[in-house]
């Protein structure tokens, strides 16, 4: 690689690379930072993010294959880019004042957030099989950090500890699936990998192993049933403000590589795999559903509701197979994501505001009559919940009806029905949530966090708002298309 | 020359012992050293299929794994340390993995 | 001279029963040594395969420094002393019997439908010296090589921050 090429390369992936300086500065810089001025460092952060999003939103057409065809920047990654960007930005603001309040106030904090997102930015442009999986820890190994950054903190050291053991046991089947796929048709890249497909020269059995130990492994990374069992207790210990982004930028990310090797790589082995996901989804739907009926602890309740989330999402994917629907496939995903986002981060920082140290605060008693004390957090909360059922106008309808849209435009009803059923199944433990805030009696105790209640209110109003004047997002994400 | 499904079944079998001690060992360390082995059947598949090929990237693989395992361990031992010491016991096992 | 099927079989023979040996030892530091015992093996069978670098990688990295930081930590925390280990009572069975059927199918797949792959029609001795790789990985592979760097680096930043706090609390 002579010296224009690289430096060209370079460009192509400029947030990307961005983020990883930034983070690398900030190490250093923190060490000057007294203990008594971390929200410096926050702000730092969150103005490295920025930098990197202004960057990826002044050329959100850009498109480029570099590095020898191992990292693809197109509209694809784009979306999922500005996506990442803005959880991390939020992310920061959720976690300043919380990290105050449990005394984990700790620079690395930030540095390792930085260096999650930016594995989250390589996963998105990713289009060799060796830098999915390099991304894949690259974004693991900080989220298991600071899972268990309370430590000492029992919790969330034991959270983290389950974290890491099952995402390595996933890396591992990542792997091996993998190196399935290589000894199936001697490349790992994906463009080659359709080469070897198209030319006959792959080895379908081994292949179809291979791309079936990818879905596993990627699978306990957005936790579908039955690679699920990690995620209620790794998003109860781990700290709220580190649950809340990991529900959401593990998962998006975890999805941007599944979508991106299955759609480019794989729609060759729809007749196998198509089966297999239909499954998936609909136990994910369905199990993370009523398992959440019985939750009484709110983190435990949001972690099955991201479960179930996780099946939505799928949902976008059972019809990869047909070339016809396999753009529609990648924008009702992409669209459900940001719904997801924004719905996710809304009820986050109400969650975070609610906590009190020692994990008090957290039961579905310690929000009954939330809205006479704070009227804001209970409506915000409020949205939230309706954006997760999918009640109209909120960005939440959307993402499932567009979901459901691309799902029967692929032939498959019955599928559909199911993402209904339980969506309605949904809304009993949903607006539970809602019943206790407005019609129990109770004294909750919250904080007034200037920061978070921007990122709250925000969000939700981004939910309404959004939700209304929803075509141009739609759009963009329709635009978003693989190359 | 051996036949390269030789070396697949042998990986398979390691894969599969490595799984299996992920699932029924309680122990933070000993499911941790069956994730090495997972990672190591793998490499193994990936050196087989690069010297049926003679491609060179299969080996290449291989180098990344390592280093990823080499970052993945000092994480993991780190936390178990971390764990230990704040429980004050070995029982490092007590902590239920499937615990819905 | 002895052929390559003979040295593999009993490689291979002693890489499963390590690796048996590591699953069912009630002693971590056992489990630790099969580890190694099995790494080694994998490692001659890597120079066998044509793979020197990998090879001496194998050994140095993974069955050198690796198993040394796990034996090491094993002895730190005394841990090698385990109490019986406790399952779910359902859960062993039943991962022996997936994991058997596993077996069984991989093996009859193997044995009874071809992979669909051929060999290389040249077979080209020197196509993994260590030059040859180290062109190669910072050539075509640079940007993951970068990658890496980074993420041993996290890595560092992660393990000085689970267990920096033991030294504050004995300064106070």
């Amino acid at each position: 690689m002579n010296l224009s090429n690289a430096s060209a390369s370079l460009n192509a992936i400029l947030p990307l690379v961005v983020v990883i300086l930034w983070a690398c500065a900030l190490l250093l810089v923190d060490l000057f930072i007294t203990k008594e001025r971390k929200g410096l460092t926050a702000l730092l952060a969150a103005i490295g993010m920025l930098a990197s999003l202004i960057i990826t939103l002044a050329r959100l057409d850009l498109e480029a294959v570099v590095f020898n065809g191992m990292v693809t920047v197109d509209g694809f990654s784009n979306f999922l880019t500005v996506l990442f960007l803005g959880s991390g930005i939020v992310a920061v603001a959720l976690s300043y004042d919380y990290l105050k309040r449990m005394g984990l106030e700790k620079g690395e904090y930030y540095v390792l957030l930085l260096f999650t997102v930016s594995g989250m930015m390589l996963m998105a442009v990713a289009s060799d099989l060796i830098v999915v999986f390099l991304a894949l820890e690259l974004l693991s190994i900080p989220l298991y950090v600071l899972a268990g950054i309370a430590t000492p903190r029992l919790d969330s050291e034991e959270s983290s500890l389950k974290y890491f053991l099952l995402g390595s046991f996933s890396t591992g089947i990542v792997v091996y699936g993998i190196a399935l796929v290589f000894g199936a048709t001697g490349t790992t890249s994906l463009a080659g990998i359709v080469d070897a497909i198209t030319a006959g020269s792959a080895g379908m059995g081994l292949l179809v192993a291979g791309a079936a130990m990818l879905l596993i492994g990627l699978g306990f990374k957005v936790a579908l049933v039955p690679f699920h069992m990690w995620t209620p207790d790794v998003y109860q210990g781990a700290p709220s403000s580190v649950t809340a982004f990991m529900a959401i930028g593990a998962k998006a990310a975890g999805f941007a590589a599944i979508l991106r090797i299955f759609i480019q790589a794989f729609p060759a082995l729809s007749v196998d795999l198509t089966p297999v996901l239909w499954v998936l989804a609909a136990l994910t739907m369905i199990l993370g559903n009523v398992v959440a009926i019985a939750q009484r602890n709110i983190k435990r309740l949001l972690a099955y509701s991201s479960i179930a989330n996780a099946g939505y999402i799928l949902l976008a994917l059972v019809p990869y197979g047909q070339s016809d629907v396999a753009a529609d496939s990648v924008a009702s995903a992409l669209f459900y994501l940001l719904a997801y986002a924004f719905t996710s981060f809304t009820a986050w920082s109400v969650v975070i505001a609610l906590e009190q140290v020692e994990g008090k605060g957290l039961e579905l008693e310690d929000y009954a009559g939330l809205s006479r004390r704070y009227p804001i957090l209970a409506l915000t909360m409020t949205v939230a919940m309706l954006s997760f059922t999918g009640v109209p106008p909120t960005l939440g309808f959307l993402g499932k009806f567009y979901v459901f849209r691309t799902l029967l435009e692929g032939g498959f009803p019955g599928l559909a029905v199911i993402g209904v059923v339980t969506s309605l199944i949904s809304a009993y433990y949903y607006l539970r949530v809602v019943v206790y805030m407005y019609m129990r009696e109770g004294e909750p105790q919250a904080i007034r966090d200037p920061w978070l209640y921007i990122a709250a209110t925000a969000s939700a109003i981004c939910l309404v708002v959004l939700g209304i004047f929803s075509q141009p997002l739609f759009a963009w994400a329709s635009q978003a298309m693989l190359h | 020359m051996v036949p390269v499904e030789y070396y697949l079944g042998l990986s398979i079998v390691l894969f599969s012992l490595g799984a299996l001690g992920v699932l029924i060992r309680r122990n933070a360390i000993i499911i941790f050293m069956s994730v090495e082995l997972m990672l190591n059947s793998a490499n193994l598949t990936f050196v087989a299929f690069a010297n049926q090929y003679q491609l060179i990237s299969g080996q290449i693989f291989v180098f990344f794994v390592m280093a990823v395992a080499a970052a993945e361990v000092a994480v993991g031992l780190a936390l178990i340390v971390a764990i230990f010491q704040t429980k004050q016991s070995i029982d490092v096992d007590q902590i239920n993995l499937l615990k819905g | 001279m002895i052929p390559d099927i003979v040295l593999f079989i009993i490689l291979a023979l002693v890489a499963v029963a390590s690796a048996v040996g590591m699953l069912f030892s009630k002693n971590a530091i056992y489990s630790a040594l099969n580890l190694i015992l099995n790494f080694s093996s994998v490692a001659v069978l890597y120079l066998i395969l044509g793979a020197p670098f990998i090879a001496l990688a194998q050994v140095t990295v993974y069955a050198g420094a690796i198993m040394v930081l796990f034996l090491f930590v094993i002895m730190l925390l005394g841990a090698e002393r385990l109490r019986r280990s406790e399952t779910l009572p359902y859960q062993q069975p039943v991962s022996i019997i997936l994991a058997a059927i596993l077996a069984v199918v991989a093996i009859y797949a193997l044995l009874f439908r071809p992979l669909g792959i051929e060999a290389a029609s040249v077979a080209n001795p020197d196509f993994s010296s260590p030059a040859a790789m180290a062109e190669m990985l910072f050539n075509e592979y640079l940007l993951p090589f970068e990658v890496t760097s980074i993420l041993l680096l996290v890595a560092m930043i992660g393990a000085i921050v689970l267990t920096r706090k033991r030294q504050r609390r004995v300064q106070r």
